[in-house]
This record gives structure tokens, sequence and C-alpha cells, in this order.
């Protein structure tokens, strides 16, 4: 028997190939495919595990085969987008593989197979069964049997096809018969503004024609005509406003709900997603996109429907009229669209151009203002005044190109207008000197074509539009479709009152695929204060990210007094901490908003409180306004001590069981730290605190030490029992020392 | 820091082990380039596994041949830098979008996730990202074929 590839469907290829070989009976539990040689040039290769051989094919060799043993290893590591998958026995590498990272979720897939079937090796028991997979990007939960998460897929993979405009439809239902009542003004409206080259008919006909030949006018006839014109036009401006208006507000509306959805949605996603997203481009989604989507779905989409059925309509009364003059006017329309589209083709790229040009124009202004300090410190005025300069020209320059095409386009169109009015003329008149059609109906025709082929350009704008409209929407609906990794639980634990333990059980994270934390186990008594130490990068601020819940754990628990963090509410768990950070984040707002931040009811009487608990009260006061100041973006015009103290008391004011602190007072000088310690010190009472210091002296009050180094906990204990270790800790503290011997000496110089 | 005051060998695990002047051995060290698409044969530093230098070379050609092998196989396994030759074909102008390239190291496929990732470094060298984080590089624009030119326009 051969091998027989399991769920995740083998490529035909590959499968043909296994087939022609001598296999081993067993089902294929895995495979990888490899997409690059040893010298790292594209080629093709195939890795696969069956319960008890690794097998491969690979550019080079061809199939080699090694059965599983215990003592096999593979080991997975990757560098520049390339992962190289090594396996391993006690004496040294036997064979290595590499592929792109594209392959890298199969990777994963064999390595865990490749686990599991040793380990039952080693221990004698059947393989274990499989956990749940998940997606290694977003950690959601896969569908059985698929390989790849749907949703970070499609966000990859998915070119914006005019189709995502459909699922707009979701946002558009609540104004379903809004909408209805617009399209039925619609018709009306362009009805009505067809009646008049109609009405031409008999006025030609029966009033100019039978004057002209001597008969006196038909006073009657001519009026109710001219009244026939006139009700039109009001008829057609009427229902023109009154469709206008009422599409216009639905688009609104729509648009507004979208960009509010997006929104909401947006800010409940995790720090992962936010991590990995430039702010520009999130601003841009939710402002300018879902504009791009209301102009689209109030003018473009309603111009075009419009259009269609004013052509149609007039096609059809064409053909009622005289069926021959209505071929030949209909005859030159597809050569007319077809042209319109190509230059109007050759303009969409260069508007697209514009766009993409004007994004780097706006750029060096994003780049520049923010960093103005910069600038001006290394006198670099000159040389960014002359980078925009560059930018601009080349702006210009591309929109010189543009300009020569354009300035084509309308006269293109209005020829091409006149050309087919010729062929109406032509055409018609031969017909009116055989007798066959009247002058009326030659008028009325001439009358119909003009407005129909001006419709045919602004129709041929539709593709462009449309195209930008469905990348728009495509846009957003990446943000819509996403799912946060930190998921709200389905059925939430209630979190009454909580006592501040927290227990960390064999917690291991991972960024991407890079493992951060590694088997990490901590148990807090509440009330109890930790000082989290270790170099920088040794994983302090990821721990307390993850006790946070900004992102959750990829192997083993947190538990707050005794509950899985993951199964209660995620506000109702935030409520309870109280975080201060290295770096403030005041928001545009008054000082006494911005300590209220988390607590918006707060009397004035505890915003002060929280104020001078924090020492923040008088240097508020010795402000112009006090409590009243506008702090914001960034809370410009307060030194950094002063927005440190303000971030405690916003702390402070939510009295939270549990207190984090992430280099609260590194970025301040050794004066204002300690009026800060002061500060802490008054917020660390009665609660579970954890502390993450840069100086150590700053967490002499901790009741237990402890200390990480590459993302696992080398030491746990008070100062003195660490010092006399001797181990990770006291060097720390020895290093810490000399600097400051070291500064001591300098500064006694 | 000219002469070389250490050894280099490959052992059964196929990592480099570096045995420096006071004789310390430090497994797994891995060649790291300073500048590697402006000077990639200047300044070549050798790392131990947690992250530290252990040596620096000035320059490759400087080296004794035998070092240098052993130090430009274990780059050569490790860039992964293929340079775009020629544009065969983009399923679509807006992205994502999937390519088809020629490169140096054969024909390839890859996404486009978005226009920001073609950037621009000094020299007129285009970098392009694909989804995965794979840098394919365009050395020169003028250098492409028309065809190739025309398609990589609609994205600059
Ligand atoms: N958002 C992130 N994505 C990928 N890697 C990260 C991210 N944040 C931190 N890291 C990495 O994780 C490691 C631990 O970082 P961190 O927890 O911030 O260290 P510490 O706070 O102890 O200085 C570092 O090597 C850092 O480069
Ligand atoms: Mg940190």
């Amino acid at each position: 028997m051969l091998p027989v590839p399991a769920d995740h469907s083998l490529p035909e290829r590959w499968r043909t190939e296994i087939a022609t070989r001598p296999g081993c009976g067993k089902p294929v539990l895995a495979w990888l495919e490899l997409d690059l040689d040893a010298r790292l040039r594209f080629a093709s290769g195939l890795v696969l595990i069956t319960a008890s051989e690794l097998l491969a094919c690979t550019p080079e060799a061809s199939w080699q085969s090694w059965p599983l043993r215990g003592t096999l290893a593979l080991r997975h590591t990757d560098h520049a987008g390339v992962g190289c998958l090594e396996l391993l026995d006690t004496n040294g590498r036997i064979a290595h593989w590499r592929f792109t990272l594209s392959q890298n979720l199969a990777a994963l897939r064999v390595i865990s197979e490749f686990e599991r079937q040793t380990e039952a090796l080693r221990t004698g028991q059947a393989p274990k069964t499989p956990d749940e997979e998940i997606c290694a990007t977003c950690k959601a939960p896969l569908p059985p049997g698929e390989d790849e998460c749907p949703i970070c897929a499609r966000e990859l993979h998915e070119a914006p096809s005019t189709w995502t405009l459909f699922r707009l439809w979701r946002f558009a239902k609540p104004y379903r018969w809004q909408l209805v009542a617009g399209f039925a003004l619609m018709t009306g409206a362009t009805a009505a503004t067809l009646v008049p080259p109609y009405l031409t008919m008999p006025l030609m006909d029966k009033v100019l024609i039978p004057y002209q030949n001597g008969k006196p006018i038909d006073t009657r006839m001519e009026i109710m005509l001219l009244a026939g014109l006139f009700g039109a036009a009001m008829l057609s401006w009427l229902l023109g406003w009154a469709k206008t208006y009422i599409l216009a507000l639905v688009s609104e509306r729509i648009s507004a709900d979208l960009r509010t959805t997006t929104y909401e949605h947006l800010i409940k996603l995790s720090l992962e997603y936010f991590g990995g997203k430039r702010t520009g481009d999130l601003m841009a989604r939710i402002g300018s996109e879902s504009d791009r989507i209301s102009v689209f779905l109030s003018l473009h989409a309603l111009d075009f429907i419009t259009d269609v059925l004013m052509i149609a309509m007039t096609t059809a009364i064409l053909f009622s009229i005289n069926h021959w003059l209505a071929i030949v006017t209909l005859l030159p329309l597809p050569l007319i669209m077809w042209m319109i589209h190509t230059v109007r083709d050759r303009l969409r790229t260069g508007f697209e151009k514009i766009d993409r040009v004007w994004g780097e124009v706006t750029n060096i202004l994003a780049d520049t203002i923010p960093g103005i300090r910069v600038v001006k410190a290394f006198a670099q005025e000159k040389r960014e005044t002359q980078r925009f300069r560059e930018a601009n020209a080349h702006n210009l320059a591309v929109n010189d190109r543009i300009n020569k095409t354009w300035s084509l386009f309308s006269p293109t169109v209005t020829l091409l207008t006149e050309i087919g009015l010729l062929v109406v003329w032509a055409f018609g008149i031969w017909q009116v000197s055989h007798n066959d059609i009247t002058v009326g109906v030659l008028v009325a025709f001439l009358a119909y074509i003009g407005r129909f082929y001006t419709r045919l350009d602004s129709m041929s704008r539709i593709v462009s539009v449309t195209q930008k409209a469905a990348a728009g929407a495509k846009r957003i609906f990446d943000i819509l479709d996403h799912v946060s990794s930190v998921p709200e639980p389905v059925k939430p634990v209630p979190l009454p009152s909580v006592q501040g333990s927290i227990q960390m059980r064999d917690i291991g994270f991972r960024y991407g695929n890079r493992s951060v934390i590694r088997n990490l186990s901590l148990d807090i008594q509440p009330g109890e204060m930790i000082g989290l130490v270790g170099h920088s990068g040794s994983g302090k601020s990821t721990l307390v990210n993850l006790i946070c819940r900004f992102y959750d754990v990829s192997e083993g628990a947190i538990m707050i007094d005794g509950v899985d963090i993951r199964s209660v509410a995620i506000a109702d768990f935030r409520r309870n901490i109280g975080l201060v950070l290295q770096e403030p984040f005041l928001f545009f707002g008054t000082i006494a908003e911005n300590i209220a931040y988390g607590k918006p009811d707060a009397t004035r009487a505890e915003i002060i409180a929280a104020a001078r608990a924090a020492h923040a009260h008088e240097f508020i006061l010795r402000l112009p306004q006090g409590y009243d100041s506008i702090v914001g973006e960034r809370g410009q015009g307060l030194s950094g001590g002063e927005r440190q103290r303000v971030s405690i008391a916003r702390a402070l004011l939510i009295d939270p069981r549990i207190l984090i602190m992430d280099e609260a007072t590194s970025a301040v000088d050794t004066e204002t730290e300690k009026e800060i310690q002061r500060a802490l010190d008054n917020l660390v009472q009665g609660r579970t605190t954890i502390a993450i210091a840069h100086r150590l002296s700053t967490l002499r009050k901790a009741d237990r030490l402890v200390v990480m180094d590459r993302g696992q906990i080398v030491e746990v204990g008070n100062h003195d029992q660490l010092m006399a270790a001797e181990g990770a800790y006291w060097r720390l503290y020895q290093a810490q020392l000399r600097n400051a011997e070291q500064n001591l000496l300098e500064g006694g110089e | 820091m000219s002469s070389i005051n250490f050894s280099l060998e490959r052992n059964a695990f196929g990592q480099l082990v570096l045995t420096d002047a006071d004789g310390v051995r430090h497994e797994g060290i891995t060649p790291v380039r300073a500048n590697p698409i402006s000077a990639p044969l200047e300044g070549i530093a050798l790392m131990s596994t947690d992250g530290h230098e252990v040596a620096w070379i000035e320059l490759l050609a400087g080296l004794p041949a035998e070092l240098r092998a052993l130090i430009e196989e274990e780059l050569g396994a490790r860039e992964f830098m293929p340079e775009i030759k020629r544009l065969n074909k983009v399923s679509s102008f807006a992205t994502p979008s999937t390519w088809d390239v020629e490169t140096d190291r054969g024909t390839a496929s890859f996404v486009l996730k978005g226009e920001e990732d073609i950037r621009r470094l000094p020299g007129g060298i285009l970098l392009i990202a694909d989804a995965h984080g794979i840098q394919f590089m365009i050395r020169k624009l003028a250098d492409l074929d028309r065809h190739s030119r025309k398609l990589l326009d609609r994205f600059l």
C-alpha cells in the first residue's frame, strides 16, 4: 500500500510522485512543500511525515527517508523570510531543508506531527490526539480541516473585487424603504426628462410644418404642447430634487454607520493588531475611505443607474418611433464606448499615480512636522525644504504628463458626439427624402441622441470609481472582518470583588513565531509588591502586557483570584488594573478630564484628592487655569515628571486592586523620581503591585524581587537573599553600583 | 583589527564554532553583514547565539581563503534577497496583488500587500517586501525591460 495524504490535500503533482515510489503503507500525516534549494534558489521539493518515517524529496537529491526514532529531533529556525528545518540526532545534523515563510504553517504542522510521533516512541504510548488547531498568526481556532486561517488568508491574498461593494448591503439594509422610494423617484425623474424630445415631434409635424405649408397655427394644440413641455420640466425638476435629496441623505447615513461601526470594531481589537498597522493607514481607512464610498454611492452609483435607465428608456422610445433610424443611431455606440474607455483607462492610471505622488508630498510633512525639533537642532531646514521641493517637482511632472491626455479628452468626446450626430443627420435626411419619416421624428431623434452621448462619457467613468470604491470597501471590511486576538469570552464569569492574587502557570508567549516568554510560573499574593528586574529585552513589559491581557498567552494560563483571565469580560477585568507606563499619554482635554479618564463620573473632590496623593496638586495649581488647563497631543506644556504624576493620579482615581508600573520613573531625573516615588508609595499601599524599574534602588519596598532573563524567571527573593546568593541580581546590582560610583567621580571632578 | 585572532570551524550539527584568542569556544556563530545592500563585502560581524558580537571582519577579501569560504557559505545559506530581473505578470494593479517574476534565483511568485511595501533606497535601489517578509530587490529600474518597467510603473 502507498502513503495516502491526510485531510490537507497534497498537490496533485506530489500525489502522483508519491504513488510511483515504493511506500511504507502509512498515511501521510503532514507535509511541507519546499520552495527553495540548499543554495536558496527557487525550486520545489517535499518533506513529509508518516507514522513510521520522515521522507524528503529535495531538488538536489531524490527521495530519502529516515525511520522515526526517539532520539531524532526537528529544529526550526527562520531568518529574513527564510525558514530552515533541521533534522538532528544526538551526534549531529542529519539533514536540513529550506523554505520561504509562506510555507511556515506547513512546517510547524510537520514539527508538531513529528513531536507527537517521536514522543509516542519515547514513552511507548499511543500518540496523543492533537489539540484544536489554531492560526499561527491571529491565534483564532481554525475551521476543521483547513490549514490556513480564513481571516488572515483573505487579508493577504485577495485583490479588491467589485463584489466587495455588495457587502455594503449590510449597512444599506436599514434604509431599504428610503432606497426603494429613491429609485422610484429616480425612474420617474428620468422618464420625465425624456418627455420634451418626444413632444418636439408633434410640435414640428403638427404645428410648425403645417404653418410653413400655409396653414394657420393650431393655438390650442400649441398651448397644450408647450404646457406639456413645461409640466415635464417641472416634474423632472421636482422628482430629481426629491430623489437626490433622499438618496444623498441615505448614502451619507450609510457611510456614517460604516465609519462608526468600523471605529467601534477597531478600538476593540487587540494591541497586536495596532502594533502591525500604521496609524496613518488606519486613519485613512476610517476617514477618507468611508467618505469615498459615500461619494461613490451618492454620486457615481446614482448617476450610473440614472444613465442606464435613461439609455434603456431612450432605446425603447427610439425603437418605438422608427426602428431603422434607431439602429443607425445606436450603431456607433459600441465604438464610442470603447474609445472613451481606452482614453479613460490611460487617464485612470495617471490619476492613480497622482494620488501616490501626492502621498509622497504628505509623507514629507508627516515626517518633518513631528520631528521639527531634530530638524532645527541639526540645522537641516534647507535640506528638508529641498526634499519637499523635489517631491513637489515630481508631482508637477506627473501632473503635466496627465494633463496632456486630459486636455485631449473632453474635446474628443465632443468630437465623437458630433460624428454620431452627423451619421444620424445623414441617414435621417435620406429617410425624410424617401418619406420614411417626418421632420419631427428626425428632430426628436437628434434631441434624444444629444442626451444620449453625453451620458456615455459619465458612464465610462464608473469603471474607475467603482474600482476605487471597491478597494476602499475592501480596506474597511479588512478591519471589520478581523477578529480580535484577545476575544471576549462567550459566557463571561462574573468578577465581583477582586482580592488581587495573580497566578501564572507555565505561561509561554510568542510575537509571531518568535518566542519571548517561556515556561514562566509565578504566584503573587494579594497586596504583595513584586519588583520585576532584568536586562532590557528580557520580557518584562511583555509579561505585563500578558497580565493586562493586551495579548493572550500562547501556552499556560494566567489566573486572577483563581479565575482564568480569559474567562472574564475584558472590561470587568481591566477595571481592576491601574497601569502607569514609562511614556504617559495625555489626551487632548483639561487636566481634570485626563485624571478622570478611567472614571468619567468622578467628582471634583475625588479628582483633587487623587492629584494630591499623586503629588500633582501643587504643580497643577501653579498652571494658569489650574485643573482646567488644557493639555493635549502628548501633554505639551508639561514636563515629563509632571505628565507622569498626572498619569499616576489617573491610576489612583480608579482605585485598582492591582497596580502595574512599567518603568514609571525611568524617563525622569533623580529629583523628580523621588517626588514620583513618594506619589507611588501612596499608590502602592494595600494593592497587589508589580513594579518594573531600571534603577534597582526604586524597588526597596518590594516584598519580592523577580529577576527575568530571556523570557524566564531566573531568581526570586528579597534584596538581601538575592545579594547573598550572588547570582543574576547581584551582578545587575554591582553593575549599577559601579555606574553610580563612576557618575559620582565624574561629577566630583 | 586586521589580524585574525580567532579560528572558525563547522561542527557536526552544522553550526559554526568560533574559538577566540583566549581559547573560549562559541557555538552557533552567525555572520552578519553590516551593510548588506550598500557594501556587502565590507564589515561583517560574527555574532554569538545570545546576540553579542564576537569578532569583526573589516574586509571579506582580506581573509584567508578557507575562512572566507566558510563565512561565505554560511552567509549564502542565510541571505535571501532575490534580485528581480523581469516582471512577467501582476494579477492586479490594486493591492494585494500577486506578482510573477524572474529573479536571479529562479522564477517565483509572491503577494505584494500594499504599495508602501515597495521602498526606495538611496542609489535607486528598490526593495519590495512580500506578504511573508521576504525582500525582493530591483537594483536598477532602468535595466529592466520595457514590459517590466511598464508594469512596475503602475505601482510607483
Ligand atoms: N510588538 C512586538 N513584536 C515583536 N517583538 C517584540 C514586540 N515587543 C517586544 N518584542 C520583543 O520581545 C522581547 C522582550 O521585550 P520587552 O518585553 O519589551 O522587554 P523589556 O520590557 O524587558 O525590556 C524583546 O526582544 C523585544 O524585541
Ligand atoms: Mg520594557
